[in-house]
């Protein structure tokens, strides 16, 4: 009798709640669910902001409006490191269509400035500035390919660890640009003057312009070489399949080593409009990390270059206002910012669950039965 | 060249509390990219520990040797396990990809670490950092090797216990067995009746709890409780993520090679009579020396010498 009991429970024992994989989500939905998601988080970083300090959560936003939008200088800077960033994304995306996970922005980004900066100081005065621009962008283009296709060769011949093999590269990297600074700096402060020479033109008498239009034609080359081209096809396949694609005939050694090549080139590119168009300059720092932030701004838009621009904007646009909202509430380091942006990250991730799975619960005894009746179970 | 082993030794603890910690995670089957910002919370939340006590005495000198080293220990494994938690959470109920929660995490770990620290009373740092940092009593008169084997804090003995439970624990019973078995293939350990879901959540937060230890004695141990930025730290984490692969996920070895990479990293500003230019170069040694390690081992494609089979996948009981 106890042990019939005990049997019939076990079978009662459905999980109360199971996850099941979800077919593909319309459009609209996903958006919702990721705008929930953004307004979540940055409704709870308004409420940390104001238990911080006594201000009220609302002038968080407002904060955050101004910050970014404030001056038409300040929607300068916001458009010009929208387009740094997005740079970046769309050096990164071919590499991670093919699952290729190029954790080595921060390193080929460094080189290709470290590159573009070793012209301007050694041929700086020496050669007309035009020249000098042409082999700046030449140097760094091959300074980020080699960073790049370093790892892709072993990786494609004996299937080396990319993701550690870059992120080690990000560091000799970082080494190189220190150690070419204690070589140009002689006073010992290790800090490198902006050099004056082999500066890019303002287009239209504006500095910013020419950054964000070069980005921003990038980003839609990427899409368009991505979606229509064989190479994107090819890259398309490897990543999902590498068996299929040795199967119907690709070459996947050489798509690998081929999309790192142009990955690390076009992250030379972003390190050449650091050098060149922006700081003139460089340290240790110049990648500003850009090369973690594009993989979650490529990652968010799911790869997509076009949706990139999107997200890429929206995650500079929390960086920049979270300036405004640390002076505005009080904080004394630029901590809070990093704190928020890694709220927005969380939320942001945690909700890409609720995209590719939903969950079911339990149903509870009578509902069961009323299904059961309609399929006909006894 | 005794302050060389003694520095060294010192980098080498920070390094291996990182490494154990990774090495832990890894085995079932996630490579947390989060451990330089868990590191990083580990440092906050020790220091806050340190703090709160020191705050409750009426002078630094009646601190209590045994106490100050629990309350620091407990509050650093505390807040580094809370973060892993997160970790956990996200990659392993949510399933989400462990790169990008890795890397949010180490962004958050860093911001919340700055954070905390600006609001810690550090008055006392100084004193405390010296109690936790005082070594054997009869250490104190050694010299030469006696003081390379014996002149540290307890922190770093405990790091060197740590390694070596943690790897009896992972190659000679049941429970080490089981977390790789999840490691390399969570279907299989699944249908074995392992708890997959259990063993992975445990073997991150503890992994995190231990990862956190070793940012706190940077702090307290290493540089005697001043303080910058949480970035010194990171940089330990990503060397601590360097170091599991140059080790093979062996914890046993694990001990030398924290004690070879910290040699590495002390070696640049111990060595006299070099030029700055030098002295960069030689701190890309490590690095250097993990790739070549990286590219070898992948050559040579050894069972025993590869990552977790399943590393990096969330594993989803209904997928095929």
């Amino acid at each position: 009798m106890e042990k019939q009991q005990t049997k019939q429970e076990q079978i009662k024992k459905e999980p109360w709640l199971r996850i099941v994989k979800r077919d593909a989500l319309p459009a609209w939905k996903i958006i919702l669910i990721y705008a929930i998601a953004i307004v979540a988080s940055l409704l709870l970083s308004a409420i940390i902001c104001s238990l911080f300090s006594s201000k009220n959560p609302l002038a968080f936003f407002t904060s955050l409006f101004t910050g970014a939008f404030g001056s038409p200088r300040r929607i300068w800077l916001l458009l010009q490191d929208t387009a740094l960033l997005l740079g970046v994304a769309v050096a990164l995306v071919p590499a991670f269509k093919m699952k290729f996970w190029n954790l080595g922005g921060n390193g080929q980004i460094l080189v290709g400035c470290l590159a573009a900066i070793s012209c301007m100081f050694y041929l700086g005065g020496k050669i007309p500035d035009a020249l000098l621009i042409l082999i700046m962008t030449v140097a760094s283009i091959i300074a980020g390919a080699v960073w790049g296709v370093l790892p892709a060769i072993f990786k494609a011949y004996f299937g080396t660890n990319e993701s550690l093999f870059t992120l080690m590269l990000n560091y000799i990297a970082t080494g190189l640009v220190a150690m070419f600074i204690t070589i140009w700096v002689k006073s010992g402060s290790g800090v490198l003057e902006p050099l004056s020479s082999g500066n890019f033109p303002a287009l239209f008498g504006n500095k910013y312009i020419l950054t964000v239009l070069v980005f921003l034609i990038l980003a839609i080359l990427m899409y368009i070489y991505l979606k229509y081209t064989k190479h994107g096809y090819e890259i398309a396949v490897v990543g999902d399949s590498p068996n299929t694609a040795k199967y119907i005939g690709i070459d996947v050694k050489r798509v690998i080593i081929r999309t790192m090549i142009i990955s690390g080139a076009l992250s030379g590119v972003v390190g050449l409009f650091l050098a060149g168009g922006i700081h003139h300059t460089i340290s240790t720092a110049s990648a500003n990390n850009m090369g973690f932030t594009a993989i979650m701004a490529a990652w968010l838009a799911s790869f997509n270059p076009l949706v990139m621009i999107g997200t890429c904007f929206f995650i500079i646009f929390i960086a920049k206002g979270m300036v405004e909202v640390r002076g505005n509430f009080g904080f004394t380091n630029d901590s809070i910012a990093n704190i928020v942006i890694g709220l927005v990250y969380f939320c942001v991730i945690a909700c890409s669950f609720f995209i590719t799975y939903r969950v079911v619960f339990r149903k509870s005894g009578a509902k069961r039965k009323k299904t059961d009746e309609a399929k006909g179970v006894d | 060249m005794t302050i060389f082993f003694v520095s060294a030794i010192s980098i080498a603890t920070v390094l291996l509390y990182g490494c154990i910690g990774e090495i832990i995670t890894e085995k079932a089957g996630h490579l947390n990219l989060g451990i330089p910002g868990i590191m990083c919370m580990g440092t906050a939340g020790g220091c806050l520990g340190v703090s709160l006590y020191m705050g409750t005495l009426s002078s630094p000198e009646n601190a209590s040797w045994i106490l100050l080293i629990l309350i620091s220990l407990l509050f650093s494994m505390a807040f580094a396990a809370a973060l892993g938690s997160i970790y956990a959470l996200l990659t392993v109920t949510l399933r989400c990809n462990q790169n990008i929660t890795g890397l949010a995490i180490t962004v958050f770990g860093g911001g919340a670490t700055n954070f905390i620290m600006s609001f810690v009373d550090r008055t006392y740092f100084d004193p405390a950092g010296k109690l936790i940092s005082s070594s054997l009593p009869f250490a104190d008169n050694l010299d030469g090797f006696g003081k390379v084997v014996f002149g540290h804090g307890i922190y770093v003995y405990l790091a060197i216990a740590v390694a070596v439970v943690c790897s009896i624990v992972l190659n000679r019973t049941r429970v080490g067995l089981h977390l790789r078995a999840v490691g390399e293939s969570p279907a299989t350990a699944d249908a074995a009746g392992i708890n997959v879901v259990l063993y992975k959540y445990v073997a991150i937060i503890s992994g995190s709890a231990i990862a956190g230890i070793g940012g706190f004695y940077y702090i307290m141990d290493y540089i005697k409780g001043s303080w910058e930025n949480a970035a010194t730290i990171e940089a330990f984490g990503w060397l601590a993520i360097a170091l599991v692969i140059f080790v093979l996920w062996k914890p046993n070895v694990a001990i030398f090679g924290a004690f070879l990479f910290g040699a590495c990293f002390i070696v640049a500003f111990v060595i006299p009579d070099i030029t700055s230019t030098q002295r960069e170069i030689i701190k890309m040694l490590p690095y250097v020396v993990t790739i070549v390690v990286l590219v070898l081992t992948s050559i040579r494609k050894k069972r025993e010498h590869q990552p977790p089979a399943s590393l990096g996948l969330p594993y989803f009981r209904e997928d095929r």
